[in-house]
């Protein structure tokens, strides 16, 4: 049993120690927004916040967040409302979406750290995270737009 | 060309003999509502729902079907409803691929939208007590001077009940162009909020109370391996593990397998690596790259195999009187789908019906086999519909299906879901073949192009998975249309043959795949490459030369409805193009431009597209940045113009990905880059500069999703040999290749 707080809510979950906390955030929790897409941290589709870092979930073992706070997709904004997911549809970002989640997380993460990236700074922070759609360019176009608000931090 | 033709009208056929595919079966007053046809219906409240059977895997396809119908109808937008549909016999014909979907859906849809408008300005002029002439339909209700009603309220008052024969419905007048308030003008996307905060259901995501996970442990080859021990001492040590069963398959789909069930998927996962299961394989097991190319070699070196899919007479007459000829050849690589969602479904038994959810790209296609594996009626199976994370044509193949369904069966029909890994799903993809391809070129006076052949070898998806679709050449032999596409294109070049040949070393190694684009995506590289070779071998422009050979004489004139204008029409997008990308214009040492033109996929459907590439290529090491792709398309009306970009931006990168990041290689019967820490698909910092541009048009819409993944990689080797006089003939490019390129 592994507690930890998921998207500001206190859950113990079953999933041994050592898997993958996706598998815990996904398939105990119930919270399907992250997704399962390369097992090795090489895609990014299931990138979660942990302390406010992105991390891989499919290869953050569940012990590694015992008594910490995981956000994922669902709990970025309770109306679903972040500057980045407004920027997602203003730019009609996605395709398949199924990357989605990963790359507004990761995108999440860069923005509280560095609130206007250059765009070498935005490749160099998207980089893990592969759209096999290719949307990239709505994708970088949708940070910027976040940014360029200045109220994605 | 003939042969293709028929392709598609046989296509057509069978699709409507499957079903009521593109009938509309006799509508009905609707419970509560009206459906003119069954492709949508009216609430009382006004809601439109229309029934999408295109799987939503990122072409936003839902939106652009609604706003077909919707404008037709004269609805009001905000109350029409996207439902995407579980398989049901009465939609004959489902499948999601070719880039058919706008093309197929825009005439059928359309006319279903005029129709419902027809009934009801009919019927709301009776509840009005106005005649129909003086009324028009607008945003959803039917307007008469000052007075109005709306659908909604037409229907609930049981006012309209008229129904249509298809005769009337194929003869249902459309609106003109000039009239069209939804298509062609910017809509979001309505598929798009749930992509960006984790509420949209995909495959991966369906669940049932009471489920069990599964993963199957995967045989050393594709076809022919048999279990002959399972030892399951080490996976009982992990906590939750279920069971390991060898699977039963009548239809031969999942030769092999043994799936290794768990309480959680993290349980069935351990429990299959801790597995060990003992295979007779089959007998591709040593089977490689270079055994598959070898073979394609050695088949177009035999005159006596393949299929003639142009076969104009007069060839080798041509030659022998040609005053210079040129041969190349020109090979592609293994390539992977890597869709980012592992395949995967949901099956159990509930109430004497099968059900599969999963997100699949041809239901029809997959019913069949899950009949044939399961032992049921298909009437007694369905296929629940999901958001696809990912298709590209991985998922036109559903074998995953099976493997889920027959895991169900072996429990009794208890849900199970089943989920590949990564390296399951690439061990178990159905990959782009690899391909081999001789094209040669007989010159007459003055450089004049007197007769071409190409020799086309590959596997070949269609043979493997949907032979029915498969038209015969001219010497009678079968071919698969989707694998040759492309060679038999649009430039007069005097006396043509086209030769298929199916590589049966690669059907027996692997389940060859439709790969976005599929064919076009290999006969595009040589036929390109090659123009470009031919015209500076005839010491001409490569554009003045593509440009008199699409001269739209002959059966390159075109015809009605799809292929109007016919070479025309490409020849008007290379103009483009060359003026948009800066054609003959001095660049920096080092760099090129190179052009590449193609008509999409197929002569019936022609997305006429045009590409320049600008690529800077280091000397030293070879390697080649790509820093601009400008792109023409002319895909007659566009429906969905934010849409479309999108689609565009998508495949051009798609096909500057295949040309230089991606493409692996079988080893020992399996490829051998299972994860994307050896496979390389192009990421955010790779992207060049994009100049995307459409030919305004009214013309009948054709497809979309794959024509730019056609003349990227083309366009590329072009550039590179314009750069440094490198000719590269294997994609993927290599710097190693561009090197020993140059020192050739």
């Amino acid at each position: 049993m592994t507690s930890f707080r998921l998207n500001g809510r206190e859950v113990s979950v079953e999933t041994p120690e050592d898997a993958p906390l996706l598998w815990a955030i996904r398939d105990e929790a119930g919270l399907t927004g992250t997704k399962f897409g390369c097992g090795i941290a090489q895609c990014g589709a299931c990138t979660v916040h942990v302390e406010g870092q992105a991390v891989r979930a499919c290869v953050t073992p569940v012990s590694a967040v015992a008594g910490l706070s995981v956000v994922t997709i669902e709990g970025l904004d309770p109306k679903g409302e972040h500057p980045l997911q407004k920027a997602w549809v203003e730019t009609q970002a996605p395709q398949c979406g199924y990357c989605q989640s990963g790359q507004i997380m990761q995108a999440a993460a860069l923005l509280a750290a560095t609130p206007h990236p250059t765009d070498a700074e935005i490749e160099a922070a998207m980089a893990g995270n592969l759209c096999r759609c290719m949307a990239y360019v709505r994708i970088k176009d949708a940070i910027k737009l976040a940014a360029s608000r200045g109220t994605a931090a | 060309m003939n042969a293709i033709a028929l392709s598609r009208r046989s296509f057509l056929v069978t699709a409507t003999a499957a079903g009521a595919a593109f009938a509309f079966a006799a509508p009905a007053e609707a419970a509560g509502g009206y459906e003119p046809t069954i492709w949508y219906s009216i609430g009382k409240d006004g809601t439109i729902t229309v029934h999408v059977i295109r799987a939503e895997m990122g072409q936003h396809v839902g939106t652009a079907i609604a706003r077909i119908v919707a404008d037709e109808l004269e609805a009001d937008w905000s109350k029409v409803k996207i439902d995407h549909v579980d398989s049901d016999p009465k939609w004959g014909l489902m499948v999601t691929g070719g880039s058919w979907s706008v093309w197929q859906s825009y005439p059928l849809y359309s006319q279903a939208g005029a129709a419902g408008r027809t009934a009801l300005i009919e019927a709301g002029a009776k509840l009005l007590g106005v005649a129909p002439g003086d009324c028009v339909a607008r945003n959803g209700a039917v307007v008469a001077g000052k007075t109005s009603i709306g659908y909604g309220d037409i229907v609930a008052k049981g006012g309209v009940s008229r129904t249509f024969t298809p005769e009337e419905l194929a003869k249902m007048p459309v609106k003109p162009a000039a009239e069209r308030r939804m298509i062609g003008k910017p809509a979001p996307a309505r598929d798009i909020p749930g992509k960006t905060n984790g509420k949209g259901v995909y495959g991966l995501d369906a669940k049932v109370p009471g489920m069990i996970y599964a993963r199957p442990k995967l045989p050393p080859t594709r076809n022919g391996a048999k279990v002959t021990a399972i030892d399951d001492t080490a996976a009982k040590a992990v906590p939750g593990f279920i069971k390991a069963v060898a699977l039963d398959d009548p239809s031969g789909t999942v030769p092999g397998w043994v799936m290794v069930y768990g309480e959680t998927f993290v349980a069935a996962d351990r429990a299959a690596d801790a597995l060990k299961v003992t295979w007779t394989p089959g007998d591709t097991a040593k089977v490689s790259e270079a055994d598959l190319q070898k073979h394609a070699g050695d088949l177009i070196a035999d005159a006596s195999k393949g299929s003639l899919v142009v076969n104009d007479d007069g060839v080798d007459a041509a030659f022998a009187a040609a005053k210079s000829t040129l041969e190349a050849t020109y090979t592609t690589a293994t390539a992977l789908h890597f869709q980012m969602e592992p395949v995967n479904a949901l099956a159990f038994e509930k109430d004497g019906l099968f059900e599969i959810h999963t997100g699949n790209q041809w239901q029809s296609l997959a019913l069949p086999w899950l009949a044939q594996a399961l032992g049921r009626k298909p009437e007694t199976i369905v296929l629940r519909t999901y958001l696809l994370g990912g298709g590209f044509g991985r998922r036109l193949n559903g074998d995953y299906a099976v493997g889920a369904a027959l895991a169900s069966k072996a429990m009794g029909g208890k849900p199970v879901k089943m989920v590949l890994t990564r390296p399951d799903d690439t061990r178990f993809d159905s990959p782009r073949s690899p391909s081999v391809q001789k094209v040669r070129m007989a010159f007459g006076e003055g450089g004049r192009v007197t007769a071409m052949t190409h020799d086309a070898c590959a596997g070949w998806p269609t043979e493997v998975m949907a032979p029915f679709f498969m038209p015969k050449g001219a010497n009678g032999v079968a071919f698969d249309p989707f694998a040759i596409n492309g060679a038999n294109h649009w430039y007069s070049v005097g006396a043509h043959r086209v030769r298929a040949i199916s590589n049966d070393l690669a059907s027996r190694t692997f389940r060859p795949g439709w790969l976005r684009s599929v064919g076009p995506g290999w006969t595009n590289w040589a036929v390109e490459s090659f123009m470009d070779e031919a015209a500076h071998a005839a010491g001409a422009d490569p554009l003045a030369f593509r440009l008199k050979m699409l001269d739209a004489t002959g059966r390159n004139a075109g015809s009605a409805p799809n292929a109007v204008g016919g070479a025309k029409r490409q020849a008007a997008v290379l103009k483009r193009l060359a003026d948009k990308a800066g054609w003959g214009k001095p660049l920096p040492a080092d760099t090129g431009l190179g052009i590449a033109t193609t008509f999409g996929q197929e002569r019936d459907m022609p997305t006429w597209v045009a590409c320049g590439a600008r690529v800077k290529v280091d000397r030293a090491t070879g390697a080649a940045k790509v820093e601009k792709l400008t792109l023409v398309a002319d895909c007659g009306t566009v429906v969905s113009p934010d849409g479309a970009l999108a689609q565009m931006q998508g495949a051009a990168l798609w096909g500057l990905s295949l040309a230089l990041f991606e493409g692996t290689a079988f080893e020992n019967g399996e490829p051998k880059d299972l994860n994307l820490d050896s496979y390389t698909p192009l990421r955010m910092t790779d992207v060049p500069d994009l100049d995307i541009e459409f030919v305004q048009s009214d013309l009948a819409p054709v497809g979309l999703g794959e024509p730019a993944t056609t003349v990227v990689g083309p366009a590329i080797g072009n550039a590179i040999f314009n750069a440094v006089g490198a000719r590269v003939r294997h994609l993927p490019i290599r710097p190693e290749a561009v090197k020993a390129a140059l020192k050739a």
